[in-house]
């Protein structure tokens, strides 16, 4: 277990990400170990969401390398802004998965086949195998009870438990939270974190988290980094970023946020 | 002579016409589709076909569209019968206007419930058929609903390459009576009740691609 827990699973090396002419990343480092709970902080626009979105597959970037369990996100003759085959971005894609802060359910899908549906169709899973674990997951959430419901008549708080549901219904090695409780009602961001703070006692499962819950972000990860334009301007152990930290910037950001 | 007498052959005429309507519709709706979905999905070559294909029915006037099937295409070696040739003209229209319906209520699924798909690792068509196409369905169904009444509407014109719909009958029977009121105000009558009926059936159709969404369903204890 000891081995596992140093092994990087994720390593972005020199990683640059522009939107035309706006570079968003530069030169942008950063390693992540198996089975890490990673926290990322920062202010609006410095990049957090673009690094999890490309470890998603769903941005591009341009020049540098990322790899994922020792995968190159670029092929060597790949094509296309993600230049890699769709093929090899469906390969990665089994090692992530997302949560988002809209939630992203399948509004036409009941709870039951919104988790359901993936395993069934992608990894070929049987349906009674499938139900069995989606509902066992459910459970897990605390929503088994509302399988046969539809997203449209559940809380935010109880759409975003699915969600978790659903993207774990999907075994990734990597999950990544952006901003889970940001749309939800204060009254309902207790309900989905508690769902996370169970997920981070799960050894194998690496965890990137956005949050502006800072509390949780200090009880529940190893590393917190703080972002600011596109660079991780400190990283390091809660109580470390939290209790003293170095940098003016992140003093500056920490103040205006626990204000 | 009392135009009454005639009824039977209006009554002829209204069948041929509802048969041509919806065989149109169903055929126009697969054509929708195909050329609809080509045009989201189908990369440059096949986006583009459609295009000229949806382009070039929508930018034609529907009866010289109907003359060059019936009266042109024959010259180059192909003819159909007089009812085939209507159904496929008249599908190949709505066809072209469906094409845009079902492009435009594909490319309006929101980006976040395909990037949730991908998330999810669906390959494109499975993101396709599972995830936007069911949810574009019911953007589509209203302006469905007005193509079918409008394929209905412009189905009269087929009696203009000899086809004996409910038009060509009342003006058959016009010929003989000169009764141009009553028939015409009979026939008027006809075309709407069949597109009461064409509503109707609409709304039941939209009832159920709507299941879950609009109007969900409470699940069964
Ligand atoms: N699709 C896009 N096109 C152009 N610019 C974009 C796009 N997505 C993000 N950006 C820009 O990239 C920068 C970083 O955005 P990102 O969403 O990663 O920030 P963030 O740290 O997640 O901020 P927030 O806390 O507001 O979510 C911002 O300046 C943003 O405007
Ligand atoms: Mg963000």
């Amino acid at each position: 277990m000891t081995e596992d827990n140093t092994a990087p699973i994720i390593e972005f090396s020199n990683v640059a990400k522009r939107f035309g002419p706006l570079t968003v990343l530069d030169d942008f480092n950063f390693t992540v170990r198996k089975g890490e709970k990673v926290t990322l902080i920062g202010p609006s626009g410095s990049g957090k969401s673009t690094v999890l979105r490309i470890l998603m597959t769903l941005e591009p970037f341009q020049d540098g390398r990322l790899t994922l369990s020792g995968m190159s996100y670029h092929e060597p003759n790949g094509k296309g802004p993600f230049k890699a085959s769709e093929r090899h971005l469906r390969q990665i894609r089994t090692h992530v998965g997302m949560v988002f802060q809209s939630f992203n359910l399948f509004p036409h899908m009941t709870v039951l086949r919104n988790v359901v549906e993936a395993p069934l169709r992608v990894l070929g899973i049987a349906r009674a195998e499938a139900e069995c674990r989606a509902l066992q997951l459910l459970d897990m959430v605390g929503l088994a009870d509302k399988k046969d419901f539809y997203p449209s008549q559940l809380s935010g708080g109880q759409q975003q438990r699915v969600a978790i549901a659903r993207a774990l219904a999907m075994r990734p090695r990597v999950l990544l939270f952006d901003e889970p409780t940001s749309a939800l009602d204060p009254q309902l961001v207790g309900e989905v974190l508690s769902v996370i703070r169970g997920l981070a006692h799960e050894h194998d499962l690496t965890m990137l988290l956005v949050t502006h819950e800072m509390r949780f972000a200090r009880e529940v990860s190893d590393r917190v980094c703080f972002f600011d334009k596109g660079r991780i301007c400190e990283q390091g152990a809660p109580d470390e970023i939290f209790g003293a930290p170095r940098e003016a910037r992140t003093r500056e950001f920490l103040s205006s946020v626990l204000a | 002579m009392d135009w009454t007498a005639y009824l039977p052959m209006l009554w002829q005429g209204a069948f041929v016409t509802m048969t041509i309507t919806l065989a149109s519709i169903a055929v126009g709706a697969v054509l929708a589709f195909v050329f609809g979905i080509m045009r989201v999905e189908g990369g440059p070559i096949l986006s583009t076909i459609a295009l000229c294909y949806t382009e070039v029915f929508r930018g034609t006037s529907l009866l010289v569209q109907l003359f060059w099937f019936y009266y042109a295409l024959p010259l180059v070696g192909l003819s159909f019968d007089p009812i085939t040739t209507g159904i496929l003209v008249l599908a190949a229209h709505a066809g072209g206007y469906g094409a845009e319906i079902v492009r435009g209520a594909l490319s309006s699924v929101s980006t976040q419930q395909l990037e949730a798909a991908r998330a999810l690792n669906f390959s494109r068509l499975q993101t396709l058929f599972r995830v936007s196409l069911p949810q574009a369905i019911v953007e589509m169904m209203p302006a469905f609903g007005n193509l079918a009444i409008e394929t209905l509407k412009l189905s009269s014109l087929v009696s203009l390459i000899s086809i004996a719909d409910l038009t060509f009958a009342a003006q058959s029977i016009r010929n003989i009576t000169l009764d141009s009121t009553s028939i015409y105000s009979i026939t008027l009558l006809c075309y709407f009740a069949m597109s009461l009926v064409l509503m109707v059936a609409i709304r039941v159709v939209e009832r159920l691609v709507r299941r879950g969404q609009a109007f969900p369903q409470m699940p069964r204890s």
